[in-house]
């Protein structure tokens, strides 16, 4: 019998391939911008307006970490720290965002936090002001990520001016910014001492 | 060949942005500006009903050229007017409004934390119009 010609709905693609469909920024970034005006109405100040963001990437970074594993193959699942911080910062943020993240680093005052920095990220390219609340979405994302991977950790996001010699890479057309954005992750004390106990 | 000065009004005449482009431009203080940004505003609702022949919605004033300056204005769909002031004999006055208009889409639209209507305090869309200024060659 010959397949009758019905539209694909999302649920009939392949999952495993993965479409690099583009999407305008314009549009996302009003949707964002609705988002982001729809919980201003509903708080009272700008930190629980930063929770409610993050709480709405929280739900997104579970999935996409079900998704991406399941598309890499990878027979085992991450269990060390830094392999699962470069996960986010490059396969998951190519997934997200189209490239990789600008650099992952370790802070060398707390043994418990790591930064993962992105100059532009999507979510604040076009806000002027309140430019860390605007990433809060993203600081939940990579919340959302690590929880689902067995990592109990806190995300924040900070905008950190440029130093002098970073180059302000932007595309034309996209306001030039002054600062990147930093996503703090602290985890907390059960994971550092799994995590040490791992490498021996 | 220099612009003077941008303004920005909204659609019940309130003035939500102005800058002076240049040194050439004239010292006016905060107040007279919104008092000029008003009566253009009625001014250029005035001129659209006044003219014999009426057509799209967008009547109303667009250019005015003097010995001394030419003002040049833009309005939008959702009756923002972009207004351009410049000495006289200055090219390209449709094409520089029409990208402010683009930086304002872009810098001032697209921010959550920007309220229609309101003074515009954006400060992307302040080196966006920089930029503009930059590239049509105003020192």
């Amino acid at each position: 019998m010959s397949r009758s010609t019905k539209e694909t709905s999302i649920l009939d693609r392949n999952i495993l391939k993965q479409r690099s469909d583009q999407v305008s920024l314009s549009a996302f970034s009003y949707i964002y911008s609705e988002l982001v005006q729809y919980h201003q109405s509903r708080v009272s100040n700008i930190s629980e307006l930063e929770e409610k963001l993050a709480s709405a990437g929280y739900g997104v970074g579970f999935k996409v970490l079900e998704l991406l594993a399941y598309r890499s193959r990878e027979n085992k699942r991450e269990t060390r720290i830094m392999s699962i911080l470069q996960f986010i910062s490059s396969i998951a943020w190519k997934a997200l965002f189209g490239k990789a993240a600008d650099s992952l680093e370790r802070s060398i005052d707390h043994a418990d936090e790591y930064m993962i920095f992105d100059y532009n990220p999507v979510t604040s390219i076009y806000v002027s002001a309140h430019q860390s609340a605007a990433d809060a979405y993203i600081s939940g994302v990579i919340a959302g990520i690590l929880e689902g991977a067995g990592f109990t950790a806190t995300v924040s996001a900070h905008a950190v001016q440029l130093e002098e010699g970073e180059s302000r890479r932007s595309s034309i057309g996209l306001p030039v910014k002054k600062d990147k954005a930093v996503f703090l992750v602290k985890f907390s004390p059960q994971i550092l001492e799994r995590d040490t106990t791992l490498e021996r | 060949m220099a612009f003077l000065d941008l303004f920005i009004v909204n659609k019940s005449g309130g003035l939500i942005h102005h800058r002076s482009l240049s040194e050439k431009a004239p010292q006016i203080g905060t107040n007279e500006w919104l008092r000029i940004g008003s009566t253009f505003h009625s001014l250029h609702a005035i001129a659209a009903e006044a003219s014999p022949v009426r057509g799209k919605i967008d009547d109303g004033i667009e250019l005015i050229e003097s010995e001394g300056l030419v003002l040049c204005c833009f309005q939008t769909r959702t009756g923002i007017k972009f207004v351009l002031t410049a000495e006289p004999g200055t090219g390209y006055l449709q094409k520089v409004l029409k990208e402010i208009y683009v930086a304002y889409t872009d810098c001032a639209l697209k921010d959550p934390f920007y309220e229609l209507e309101m003074p515009i305090r954006c400060e992307l869309f302040t080196q966006a119009v920089n930029d503009v200024m930059s590239r049509f060659g105003n020192r």
